[in-house]
């Protein structure tokens, strides 16, 4: 049973920030779906409710998501799901029931680096950045490939550069964890691929990335390219597949996806 | 802690613990209409609204409802009968376990969604299990209930 | 007829559709303990040592029990009728433990927390054993599940525990291998059906305590309440008389509350306190301590001459019962017993083979109760057949079942009184398009569809086995009380014999107060499993409520001071035949209670049938194959299905619906899983899949009637049969579409891509199976 020993609501990210470093055995809370699976002792509880963290916000060439927003919030606001061809509500609506999205939050997904996640994939296809309370604002990027230190995820930033995206995922069942995932996105000469539930957390398909910038949407290289994403990564094997399936999924995801993208050029 | 919420449409306070959660703490105060069907937040059984939204009571921890409104099953007994009677004229109702928490759910789906397709209704009730019905069932009393057209 | 054939809603529906508090749990007594289990982490090991001292210390925790403050009578927990077919293998706590989450010591205290902490003060050394992990090299390991010298078998099941081997069947009918000789065609193949889970969405759960009487009350969300009685008595060595079990509404069963998991424990701690005490399994404990499908291998052989008549079919199967034998022998069994009856055209079958026990989980009973693994491995042959032979596959069913009028393997040879198969065939084929589908459809793309089908039959009741007692009683006031000892898990079984029982009387619904599951005022039932509710159970309640009706006529008859002969009933009166001479119903029941005459009238009969009439179903399945990536979408499930006479439409469709689409989990994904030291893996439903509103596209039910005349109103069963078609209709279904045959439940992506992927050209491409 997950137990906590007090619980803290700070009134500033400072104060939050404070606690968290200083205090042994704090956690911050998020959505608390998985928290209340295992059966951690947290000593001090950090619930961020008081710092405005919940909301969507356009800026003039960026779109600020606070960590606090749920998965059900992207869904159904028009300002996340009629940009970038809905992509984050295609990621977000396969992920259980509304219920469940109505709880689970940006900022808790994208800090835990889930590799079953069907939003970081999403985000880290977009030109995605994230701001934290001690590390100031990163790339996602970034983010994904540091290892994890007590810091405060506050806000995701999306540039609004208009480019194009699809998403794509495999499933053994309709609300089961995805064997794995793919999302594509595309301006002219910025292409982007990305793989994730390799089953590993999601990561850009560097080589693939860069032809896909540089074509045209011809059929043969839209094959290439999807080869060439699934020879680049690393897959593993577990109860939902084997790495090698999972690289051959790779490459049909990848020739749907960038065909999708290709469709709305 | 204390905290001060409205229940089912009447001012409540409560005492919780930091780490009890909503459904421990709704059952514990007499509202037996919640249900746990599972650890991991896969089965719907435990929704309520909180301010209005159908939200899994077993994964909310109790102090996070702190002004907000919460209402179970038993807030909306004479819209959740109305539905009732359609869902167990269709012999929907089986065990019924898995009920309150559908029921709350088909409820919260008619003031979100205007017209919805069968597509939308599957979509907004996915996050509710049912073992019995294999859900056929219940689609033909929720199509009764909202007067969906097929797509 | 007035109320049965009609889809009268259920008698509860109202209640718990909307949430009303008529659950075990809900009905719990405020200061009952609640009661934690300990549970091994070791596959199979001894107890060497166990100190409860710091747990029992714990402030909150009232009692602490080991194997040394138990009991020590093997008995097992099954819910069978006495004398149960299971070995008696278990204990209430074992210093042996047989799997990782066998129990280990129990703990009751103020609270969950409470008890909580106190398990985690139990200090435990084990002596580990190498577990028996593998199904298929159980016999002979060197590892003995239960080397222990007390396992008491009730009877012969062909148990040999050294080896490992809990039940060894065989049962031919005719000279096997003479016949498959003699055969123009003959295939063969070998199945594995995996374990799935029940997943009924309440747990096992249960709570008792000592009444004024000081008599153990036991209140479970139980199937079985008879049996559930006689296990506690013989566990702790009490009279029956001095336990009370009583099941309220439940939430659901599907057979995994045929076996008592949990109120042994409840009953220790009561017993050693003298407190209430309740114990919940929650989800995890639900899938890793209860118990599941059991997992097959069936290796069918299936010979039949030039003109496709089958005359030979030879079913060779191993299953798996994990720690604990309950259900080993019986659903072994069934497996032979409803499956080779279907095609009575052979001159020879046979079924044999051995349950062995492992260290995993137990199995136990599941809807189908082996005749689901049967169907599948049978019918899946009998496809393999028609494609050798290069027939249609529901032109070679059509050609080989048993039909109405025919002499009938399930009952040694008998007619068969009941069964519309046939015409169950050819209305599916109708509704799944099968004339214009068959085999395959392309449409270009990835994507190809196929269509396939599958036949099954099951049984009502245990023959000469299953009997259940029925009283309807007329009361003070003019309305009736039916008592009834059968367990309406949601399926509606209340209703439906409600409905029985007021068409006999000519009442209404509403006139009739249904009493059941109750272990001190209910006549005896076994319980609702091996679909006997309707078939023993109606016929006992519609006897009974022809007994009263007699009994009505004749004290009708005597105050009106007529013979009984003069008399007719009509459910408001009782009237002297054309004459104004009569007396309300009413009038009567104040009299015959409380008048000068007075004799309370209550009806009372009991039923055990010589047979099991068998209920049918086609089901027929169009899938969509994604040929990149091995995914099988379900397009269209079509079932037809004979239960006999419906006796409440919407209830029966519904249990058809729910049916297909467990068999539908159990075929695309639902699937137990290990690692390799014997650790459950799918404990919870987010990594057991269970079928979600998405996952499930068109499905459609029909039925075609016969009349069964051993029935109620001549209906048979419907509750488990309608889960064994879906795996064989929709493997078939698949290897139309892309000639990939899978032999190995579930029917996976991965599985058909790999099948694809080896079987290279022609079919990768163009996809034309290999003839």
């Amino acid at each position: 049973m997950f137990t906590v020993g007090r619980l803290a609501q700070p009134n500033t990210i400072g104060e939050a920030y404070r606690v968290l470093t200083e205090e042994r055995d704090a956690a911050i809370l998020g959505g608390c779906a998985f928290l209340r699976m295992g059966s951690r002792k947290i000593s001090t509880a950090i619930d961020l409710t008081n710092l405005g963290l919940k909301g969507i916000r356009e800026h003039a060439d960026w779109l600020e998501i606070g960590a606090m927003t749920t998965f059900r919030m992207l869904e159904t606001d028009p300002l996340t799901s009629k940009r970038f061809d809905g992509v984050l509500v295609e990621a977000v609506k396969q992920v259980l029931g509304v219920q469940f999205r109505n709880l689970v939050t940006v900022g808790a997904t994208v800090f835990s680096k889930y590799g079953f996640s069907d939003l970081i994939p999403a985000l880290l296809v977009l030109e995605t950045e994230v701001e934290l309370a001690n590390a100031g604002r990163i790339t996602l990027e970034t983010f994904l490939n540091r290892p994890s230190g007590k810091d405060i995820l506050l806000r995701v930033w999306i540039r609004q550069d208009g480019r194009r995206a699809a998403y794509r995922s495999f499933r053994n069942s309709a609300s089961d964890f995805p064997v794995l995932t793919a999302a594509v996105s595309w301006l002219p000469g910025q292409g982007r691929i990305v793989i994730g539930a390799r089953p590993s957390k999601a990561e850009i398909a560097v080589k693939a990335s860069q032809i896909l910038s540089e074509m045209d949407f011809d059929g043969p290289k839209i094959d290439e390219i999807a080869s060439i994403a699934a020879a680049e990564m690393s897959f593993g094997s577990n109860m939902r597949g084997s790495a090698e399936y999972r690289r051959e999924l790779c490459k049909v995801l990848v020739k749907r996806a960038v065909a999708e993208v290709a469709a709305c050029k | 802690m204390q905290i001060e919420f409205v229940l089912n449409d009447k001012q409540t306070v409560w005492e919780v613990s930091p780490d009890e959660f909503l459904a421990d703490t709704l059952r514990k105060h007499g509202l037996l209409s919640i249900r746990k069907g599972c650890n991991t937040s896969n089965c719907g059984l435990c929704t309520v609204w909180i301010d209005g939204k159908p939200t899994l009571s077993c994964s909310v921890l109790s102090f996070r409802v702190e002004g907000k409104t919460v209402t179970t099953i038993e807030g909306v007994s004479e819209e959740a009968a109305d539905f009732a009677r359609i869902l167990v004229a269709e012999g929907a109702d089986q065990c019924g376990f898995c009920s309150p928490g559908f029921v709350m759910t088909v409820l919260a789906l008619k003031r979100e969604l205007t017209a919805p397709t069968e597509e939308e209704v599957v979509h907004y009730l996915t996050g509710n299990l049912c073992r019995c019905t294999g859900y056929l069932g219940q689609m033909r009393a929720v199509k009764t209930y909202l007067g969906v057209t097929q797509r | 007829m007035k109320l049965v054939g009609k889809g009268v809603p259920k008698i509860d529906g109202m209640a718990i559709a909307t949430g009303k508090p008529v659950y075990t749990e809900d009905l719990v007594l405020a200061n009952a303990l609640v009661v934690k289990i300990l549970r091994s982490p070791h596959a199979f090991a001894r107890i060497t040592s166990i100190d409860v001292a710091k747990a029992a210390a714990l402030e909150g925790v009232e009692c602490v029990l080991t194997y040394r403050d138990v009991p020590q009578n093997r008995f097992t927990l099954a819910g069978q009728s006495y004398p149960e077919p299971s070995p008696y293998d278990r204990l209430i706590l074992d210093p042996i433990v047989r799997y990782i989450g066998d129990e280990v010591a129990v703990v009751a205290a103020v609270d969950e927390k409470t008890a909580a902490q106190a398990l985690e003060l139990i200090q435990v050394e084990y002596e580990v054993f190498e577990p028996v992990l593998d199904f298929e090299t159980a016999i002979g390991h060197s590892s003995v599940v239960h080397p222990e010298d007390d396992v008491h078998c009730n009877f012969d099941i062909g148990m040999v525990k050294d080896r490992n081997i809990v039940s060894t069947q065989k049962w031919e009918v005719g000279n096997i291998e003479e016949e498959l000789r003699k055969c123009d065609v003959v295939v063969e193949e070998t199945f594995y059906t995996q374990a799935n889970a029940q997943c009924m969405m309440e747990t096992q759960r249960a709570f008792n305590y000592l009444d004024h009487l000081g008599r153990l009350v036991v209140v479970s969300s139980t199937q079985v309440p008879f049996h559930a009685r006689r296990m506690l008595a013989r566990a702790f060595d009490l009279p029956t008389s001095r336990i009370r079990v009583i099941k309220p509404r439940i939430g659901g069963g599907f057979g995994s509350k045929q076996t008592s998991c949990v109120e042994i424990f409840t009953a220790a701690v009561t017993l050693k306190t003298g407190k209430p005490a309740i114990l919940v399994y929650d989800r995890e404990e639900t899938f890793t301590c209860t118990t599941s499908r059991h997992a097959m291998r069936l290796k069918v052989t299936l010979g039949a001459d030039k003109e496709g008549v089958i005359r030979a079919v030879d079913i060779q199967g191993l299953s798996d019962t994990g720690a604990y034998g309950e259900h080993a022998s019986t659903v072994f069994m069934v497996t032979g017993e409803k499956t080779l009856p279907l095609y009575n055209k052979t001159k020879a079958v046979r079924f044999m083979g051995h349950v062995v026990y492992t260290n995993k989980p137990a199995a136990g009973a599941y809807r189908g109760y082996g005749a689901t693994q049967g169907t599948f491995a049978l019918e899946s042959a009998v496809n393999l057949l028609a494609e050798k032979m290069g027939l249609d596959p529901a032109e070679l069913r059509l050609k080989n079942i048993a039909r109405e009028g025919e002499p009938f393997l399930g009952y040694k040879g008998d007619i068969l009184e009941s069964s519309a198969l046939n015409r169950c065939i050819e209305k599916g084929k109708e509704l799944i398009g099968w004339a214009a589908k068959y085999p395959k459809q392309e449409y270009g793309g990835s994507k190809v569809r196929g269509i396939g089908m599958a036949v099954t039959m099951q049984g009502s009741g245990i023959a000469n086995i299953d009997t259940a007692s029925a009283e309807v009683r007329l009361n003070d006031n003019g309305d009736f009380s039916l008592l009834i000892g059968s367990t309406d898990m949601g399926t509606g079984s209340d209703t439906i014999l409600a409905q029985m029982a007021a068409e006999v009387l000519e009442v209404s619904l509403n006139q009739i107060i249904v009493h059941a599951a109750d272990t001190d005022v209910s006549p005896f039932d076994p319980g609702s499993y091996a679909s006997s509710t309707t078939y023993v159970t109606g016929m006992a309640v519609v006897r009974a409520a022809e007994d009263l009706k007699q009994q009505i006529l004749a004290e009708g008859a005597k105050f009106l001071q007529a013979t009984e002969e003069e008399v007719e009933f009509n459910g408001h009166t009782v009237r002297v035949t054309g004459t104004e001479k009569m007396i309300g119903l009413k009038k009567l029941a104040q009299q015959v209670v409380v008048g000068p005459d007075h004799r309370q009238l209550v009806g009372n009969a009991t039923y055990g049938s010589p047979i099991s009439p068998p209920p049918f179903i086609a089901g027929f399945a169009e899938v969509e194959v994604d040929r990149e990536t091995g995914k099988v979408e379900l397009l269209d499930f079509a079932a037809v299905v004979d239960c006999g006479t419906v006796i409440n439409p919407h209830l029966a469709r519904i249990q058809v619906e729910g049916g297909l689409v467990q068999g539908i989990g159990m075929a695309l994904y639902e699937d137990v899983r290990y690692d390799n030291k014997g650790k459950l893996l799918t404990n919870s439903f987010m990594q057991y899949k269970i079928p979600c509103r998405k996952d499930i596209g068109t499905v459609r039910v029909a039925f075609k009637e016969s009349f069964e005349p051993t029935g109620p109103f001549g209906a048979k069963s419907v509750g488990e049969v309608v889960i064994n078609t879906p795996a064989a209709a929709i493997a078939a279904a698949v290897y139309h579409a892309v000639g990939v045959r899978i032999t190995r439940l579930p029917i996976t992506p991965e599985k058909v891509f790999i099948s694809l992927t080896a079987c290279n050209t022609p079919f990768g491409a163009q996809g034309h199976p290999p003839s």
